[in-house]
């Protein structure tokens, strides 16, 4: 840690202590929240909502709105972390674990790409969407997930900075190689950790 | 070309002791801030810095701010920071930060929100979400002139309009709640003719979109009606929804 030290800064929106243990280096607790979106709010009907899982797969599997209701739900209770700074402690979420989902078709490849309406993409490895780290979630709070936070359905990795957790989530390619997504490709780390602070790619 | 994006795709990012330049007051609630840093990288318009406070016992603060600046003000970056009151780096940078004091930066970060030269471009800006699209302009007007750019800029009142001094020909506002006496331009928040006006012929290149979610998601509506497509159209948001 360098010596430098901000001359005349105190710190005036501290975290509690029992909060503080909460939050990654760098992050501040926050009580909205932000939304973080590259493009327009893509506007995706149930009705025609699919979810796919293909690539390196013993059986590539396509689920329907109703199929995907059919599967295990599970409530998950997370922090959340953003790379721009902010976290926000103690969201609810529901949705189907990635675990259920990656059993039925057995990947084949150790890497995936994430993608969404819109074009977004993100890369993460089999390892990270495995051992319920990773859901595809549809409820926010007891409700329908809002649109603009990704809904009808999203990946939810909390463990990994937040534009891991692809909004408006379209698929899941499953690769032999791990490829860059679409904020690896433009600045950001290419696993995204935020107890090591991996922001950008030089850290 | 070159010499309008002579950024290379090399490694940014080590934290660095700035010095802060000038400070100039813009609005009430904004203040720009000039550093000049040991380590200065061209940037490109509409990249940001992260700067990080520090206190005494070590207790850490850090934001991201766009950098308003033209990549040629070798070695200097400008921030332009708006007061939030609840905030914490902010109002640090407004009631504590003087001129010839250090703060500590990284930057520029992030490939997605950036101009490279691409014509035509529709600025489209809420509030302080001017501040990296006014990197764009004031790069456009120093290397091509001529390039055809065109920002529309949404402010509350007259007290709130960012650089002032510098809006020409190229600028359209609207004032959303009070306009200045004698103003004969838009008033109210953005709508479907003042964007076609704006928009022109431009609806062929590219816009960028800046400001809170709310005025995102109203101008994204508003440049798809008026026939961007949404690969052209890029945004960046900030605010709690």
């Amino acid at each position: 840690m360098s010596a430098f030290v901000s001359r005349g800064f105190t710190g005036r929106r501290r975290t509690s202590a029992e909060l503080r243990v909460r939050l990654p280096p760098g992050q501040y607790a926050e009580q909205g929240f932000p939304v973080l979106t590259a493009g327009p709010t893509p506007d995706v009907p149930v009705g025609e909502w699919r979810l796919r899982i293909d690539g390196m797969v013993a059986r590539p599997q396509e689920w329907t709105w109703e199929q995907f209701a059919q599967l295990p739900f599970e409530a998950v209770r997370c922090d959340i972390h953003c790379v721009t700074k902010w976290s926000k402690l103690d969201t609810s979420f529901g949705g189907v674990s990635l675990d259920t989902l990656l059993a039925q078709v057995e990947p084949r490849g150790s890497y995936a790409t994430a993608w969404s309406h819109g074009g977004y993409t993100t890369n993460l490895s089999i390892d990270d969407l495995s051992d319920g780290k990773a859901w595809v979630v549809t409820e926010y709070e007891g409700d329908r997930l809002p649109r603009e936070h990704g809904g009808p359905a999203r990946l939810l990795v909390p463990h990994l900075y937040f534009w891991k957790s692809a909004k408006w989530l379209e698929g899941i390619r499953v690769m032999d190689h791990d490829e860059p997504g679409f904020w690896e490709s433009n600045g950001y780390h290419n696993r995204g950790d935020p107890w090591k602070e991996q922001r950008y790619w030089t850290d | 070309m070159d010499r309008l994006t002579p950024v290379e795709q090399r490694a940014p990012g080590r934290w660095q002791i700035g010095t802060v330049a000038a400070i100039k007051r813009e609005t009430p609630r904004v203040k720009s801030f000039r550093i000049a840093l040991p380590m200065w990288m061209a940037h490109l318009p509409g990249q940001h810095y992260d700067v990080r406070l520090t206190a005494p016992d070590g207790y850490r603060a850090q934001r991201s701010y766009s950098i308003a600046s033209s990549p040629l003000d070798e070695p200097e970056i400008e921030l332009t920071i708006d007061r939030l009151e609840d905030g914490e780096v902010s109002p640090y940078f407004h009631d504590v930060v003087v001129e010839g004091d250090e703060v500590e930066v990284r930057g520029p970060f992030t490939s997605y929100f950036v101009w490279r030269g691409e014509q035509p471009a529709l600025l489209v800006g809420g509030g302080s979400g001017v501040v990296p699209l006014m990197a764009m302009l004031r790069h456009r007007r120093r290397t091509m002139p001529d390039l055809a750019m065109r920002l529309v800029y949404s402010v509350r009142a007259p007290d709130d309009v960012i650089y002032a001094d510098e809006l020409g020909d190229d600028a359209l506002l609207t004032f959303t709640r009070s306009a200045p006496s004698g103003w004969s331009g838009h008033t109210g928040r953005l709508d479907g003719s003042f964007i076609a006006q704006a928009a022109g012929a431009t609806t062929a290149g590219v816009a960028f979109i800046c400001g809170s979610n709310g005025f995102v998601e109203s101008a994204g509506e508003l440049l798809l009606d008026a026939g961007f497509e949404a690969g052209q159209i890029r945004t960046e948001r900030f605010g709690p929804t």
